[in-house]
């Protein structure tokens, strides 16, 4: 074991973000695969129902292999790529989907040590990056030749940039009260156990970011792009196979970088809940730690779940109405009370190190 | 040396990727083609350690610019034959253009090693430890502020010039009032009636 301790010091820098990379991918891929069979769960309890129970891992733990055993069906099915479709960009479209949502991470602490890239403008990193992810939707629905996905594509198009703007907006509030753009500093000023977070100060923000975060990634109860009800099954009606898997991966690695992002901007990422508290704060529930972060975004992603399995869906216009005439106006009143706080030195804005 | 390979694949990238744009015949892939555009030179301007640039130009140009060019270019029914017809006459124009940008391109070179600047040598390596994002703010929000502020309420006036502009009252076309359906009230759509199943005998 000191020896593997050495070996990884010894490491060139690259080296190592080399080995991050890719565990940080293995683990989401995997993290992907259970929360599928988590949402069946829980969405079952909710209607009363039992959800997958029958797949087994080598015997035990029935209902766990049920994933595993989806992605398999998936793997083996034929991949039909319609007639009249464009066959390069409807191949290349799942990809475009895909990278985005795995990129993002880069730049989000998991832990006191580990990040792959301390970059200064990560922030604005994150929201390029996820403004990138519609391109995937577009393209697939535009090259599939069909109307149904076309009618997806440009419903989650208009979704998708309306609600960019006020998580923009929203992010700008939680700059206002780090005073950073590199997320590691943005969890480092929110060090105080749970009362120094950003959620009380920003918690206007906090609701707009969340549902701003829901609708990005087209989930229920802003779902329209697919609206199964409505346009069958929206921009990826004609995806089969591994390529729907694909869009299917991005959508759920999607949620846990929102899920992500909203503990990191608003619950102080990896810090502990007690730090700083009289004996609770010097035990193990003190220590800032990944055991915080994946805690939070565990919360965050129940919540996905459970507003799929309660809400019913938005109807398109009262969508574009939410985001436009509701969610921006609220972001940007707040940034003004945000700037009279700062002025009169309450709340985040009264550290020393801010004026 | 990596830098270098890098630097040479992306901007061979970027040339075909702009030569896409004018030789495609689709106007989807021409777009997405800029798209390609813009991501592969911000990726150079990386390269030189310009982070805050490249972020930006992604974030505006990719995110949002070029979303909403791809939406219209899908939504638009164009008729090539059409747009090809005045290809020929506007041809010398064209060339024109080009020839005009080359010259002020090669001008621009020859005019930096005239004064004594190598155009070979690339950028100056920053030192360890500087941030792009952070050079940048600190000079935009002191000793810029002033014009900073003037741009950003030009674009907002640029902004609310557009949108009167556009926004035409059409007279007679049915719009949902969503303030007038939350008031509505049961009794408005509703009227129950007090009836016998079946007729008194």
């Amino acid at each position: 074991m000191p020896q593997l301790a050495h070996l990884w010091l010894a490491l060139p820098d690259y080296g190592r973000s080399t080995v991050w990379i890719l565990v940080i991918t293995v683990v989401l891929i995997i993290s992907v695969a259970l929360l599928t069979l988590w949402e069946r769960k829980v969405i079952g309890w909710m209607q009363l129902r039992r959800g997958p129970n029958r797949v087994r891992i080598f015997g035990f733990l029935p209902g766990v292999g049920q994933p595993f055993a989806d992605v398999l069906k998936l793997l083996l099915k034929e991949v039909v790529i319609p007639a009249n479709a464009n066959k390069i960009l409807f191949r290349v479209a799942p990809l475009i989907a895909l990278i985005p949502a795995f990129a993002a991470w880069a730049v989000i602490p998991l832990s006191p040590e580990v990040v792959v890239s301390k970059a200064d403008a990560g922030l604005l990193y994150l929201l390029s990056l996820t403004s990138m992810g519609v391109y995937g939707v577009i393209v697939a629905g535009w090259a599939a030749n069909s109307k149904y996905a076309f009618l997806g594509a440009m419903r989650s198009a208009a979704q998708m940039v309306a609600y960019e703007i006020a998580m923009g907006f929203a992010l700008v509030g939680v700059l206002m009260a780090t005073g950073s753009m590199n997320l590691g500093t943005i969890v480092q000023t929110q060090a105080g156990g749970i009362g120094s977070w950003n959620w009380f100060w920003l918690a206007p923000l906090l609701v707009v970011y969340f549902i701003s975060g829901v609708a990005e990634t087209n989930r229920a109860p802003f779902d329209v792009a697919e609206g199964e009800s409505e346009i069958v099954a929206g921009f990826h009606v004609e995806y089969s196979g591994i390529a729907f898997a694909l869009f299917f991966l991005a959508e759920y690695a999607n949620m846990i970088l929102i899920s992500a992002l909203t503990s990191v901007f608003f619950f102080g990422g990896w810090q502990g809940p007690f730090q700083g508290y009289p004996v609770l704060g010097a035990t193990f529930l003190g220590q800032p730690s990944f055991f915080w972060f994946g805690l939070k975004i565990f919360f965050f992603l129940f919540l996905f779940l459970w507003f799929r399995a309660t809400f019913p869906r938005y109807r398109y216009d009262q969508i574009m109405r939410l985001g436009w005439k509701a969610l921006i106006p609220v972001t940007l009143v707040w940034i003004g009370v945000e700037m009279l706080l700062a002025v009169s030195r309450i709340g985040p804005w009264a550290r020393p190190w801010y004026h | 040396m990596l830098i270098q390979v890098l630097f040479h694949l992306f901007a061979a990238i970027l040339v075909l990727a702009a030569l896409g744009v004018i030789t495609a015949r689709n106007p989807v892939y021409s777009a997405l083609a800029l798209v390609m555009c813009f991501v592969t030179s911000a990726a150079i301007w990386l390269l030189i350690e310009a982070e805050f640039l490249a972020v930006v130009l992604v974030l505006v140009y990719v995110g949002a610019v070029m979303v909403l060019f791809l939406f219209v270019v899908m939504m638009l029914d164009i008729n090539l034959t059409e747009l090809r017809r005045g290809f020929t006459r506007f041809a010398w124009l064209g060339w024109l253009t080009a020839l005009a940008v080359i010259v002020e391109i090669a001008g621009v070179v020859w005019a930096r090693s005239g004064l004594g600047l190598d155009a070979h040598r690339g950028v100056a390596p920053v030192p360890a430890g500087y941030s792009n994002t952070l050079a940048l703010g600190s000079v935009l929000y002191t000793r810029y502020a002033y014009p900073f502020e003037l741009a950003a309420v030009l674009l907002l006036v640029a902004i609310v010039a557009a949108i009167s502009l556009t926004m035409r009252r059409r007279t007679g076309y049915k719009q949902q009032d969503i303030s007038r359906q939350v008031a509505v009230r049961r009794e408005d759509r509703v009227r129950l009636v007090k009836m016998d199943a079946e007729k008194r005998p």
